[in-house]
């Protein structure tokens, strides 16, 4: 069958009138299992200003690395209130935070695991299709073997991965443009 | 462990580019690295996952969420939601947003100089049914103005954002209309290199949809990522 997929078109600035009834700052809520941190930052363009209309979305597995999706066949998430869903936009600020608890290792290709991760999705005007990244966790020593980390160049990696700030605080930005360029894939 | 079947990489010409210099903003968030090959895992291949129990009564009519009913041209947007493969993809969410039959969006920042109406909220949810379909109630938008460049007016369009099955099948829209004399100048509607794919952004009008002293029907059908096919697949 000779379909293609509808193509992207920006979410342009006034996505919050859409999209602002699905915004989750926790994903985990209180009972659910696991490390509960927050991961805060802000988004940046090409001249280093802060883009206060963006939309981050997350989407990431339990404590136990099991995503709440059927095509995840090891079987339901333990906690039904877990969805592992997360959307915020920025602020004035071009600010973002969210809490969550610390994924588990999920399985990666060629039968290993994958380092803890959350899977992310960046939309904003003058975006034409959102980009795709990951967050991965700062001391985390999985990082070092990640099947996915390991395709992105070694000077870059770092961009993926959230900085610790305190005990439960992380901070990730997102940089559109430049030297220190956040790594987006080809998802 | 069960092996992951990754969704298809889309064909040259379907999607747009993220720089895309008629379209000024992208000068500055367009990513000028080169994105990263990310082959498929089960993080991608699988997504959030709604239940209708997030939608309210009135989220599929916006012409019904006020005391009063919204100014304007009330139309039905019908369509499916299809993957490339040709299978329905049902129960996914479809969210909607759009300006009002002025011009005008419900948002702070929103200063075009036409009025507000305060029965239309312009936000819309419904999930798919087991075939793939949708049905929302609205009024037709209008064009409205933006600063891009010289006398540059955005076409009158819906925004549609859909999640499908998958992280992956991720997709945020626009829904045109069929004759609208600002498709050709719009850099948004253009930045898309294949014709065929820019044309299927264009909804058709529909006399199916269409109710008999009620409103007039558009059909938007929606494709997402389907899966590759593999010999290994049943």
């Amino acid at each position: 069958m000779n379909l293609h997929a509808t193509a992207q078109q920006t979410v342009g600035p006034y996505f919050s009138i859409g999209l602002a009834p699905l915004y989750r700052a926790d994903l985990a809520p209180a009972g659910v299992a696991g490390d509960r941190v927050t991961i805060a930052g802000r988004v940046l363009d090409g001249d280093g200003a802060p883009v206060t209309d963006a939309l981050i979305e997350l989407w990431q597995a339990d404590a136990d690395g099991h995503y709440a999706h059927p095509d995840d066949h090891r079987g339901p998430v333990a906690d039904p209130r877990f969805t592992g869903f997360g959307r915020v936009a920025t602020d004035a600020d071009g600010r973002f935070a969210f809490t969550t608890i610390k994924p588990g290792a999920v399985p990666g290709p060629d039968g290993g695991m994958q380092a803890p991760h959350l899977a992310v999705s960046v939309f904003m005007r003058g975006l034409l299709k959102h980009l795709v990244t990951r967050i991965y966790f700062d001391g985390e020593p999985a990082n070092a073997g990640d099947p996915i980390l390991t395709l992105v160049p070694p000077e870059r990696r770092d961009t993926l991965v959230a900085r610790a700030i305190r005990p439960g605080e992380l901070a990730w930005d997102v940089i559109l443009q430049g030297d220190r360029e956040t790594v987006f894939f080809d998802c | 462990m069960h092996a992951v079947r990754p969704y298809r990489r889309p064909m040259a010409g379907t999607q747009p580019d993220h720089a895309f210099a008629p379209y000024a903003s992208t000068a500055k968030r367009a990513p000028t690295q080169p994105l990263v090959l990310l082959p498929h895992t089960l993080s991608e291949i699988t997504g959030p996952v709604f239940g209708a129990d997030i939608l309210g009564p009135d989220d599929h009519d916006l012409t019904h969420q006020h005391a009063g009913a919204p100014i304007g041209e009330r139309i039905i947007v019908s369509g499916r939601v299809i993957d490339e493969n040709g299978r329905p993809v049902p129960s996914t969410l479809v969210e909607v947003w759009q300006a009002n039959a002025a011009g005008r969006y419900r948002h702070q920042n929103d200063r075009h100089d036409a009025p507000l109406d305060p029965n239309f909220s312009g936000c819309g949810r419904v999930i798919t049914d087991a075939d793939g379909r949708y049905r929302f109630v609205t009024i037709r938008p209008g064009a409205y103005p933006w600063r891009n460049h010289h006398n540059a007016w955005r076409p009158a369009h819906i925004h549609f954002s859909l999640f499908g099955r998958a992280f992956a099948t991720r997709l945020v829209t626009q829904m045109y209309f069929p004759g609208d004399p600002l498709l050709p100048l719009d850099p948004i509607f253009n930045s898309t290199a294949g014709e065929t794919s820019r044309d299927r952004l264009v909804s058709a009008f529909d006399l199916d949809t269409t109710v008999p002293e009620h409103a007039l029907g558009f059909r938007f059908d929606i494709v997402l990522r389907g899966r590759d096919a593999t010999p290994l697949d049943p």
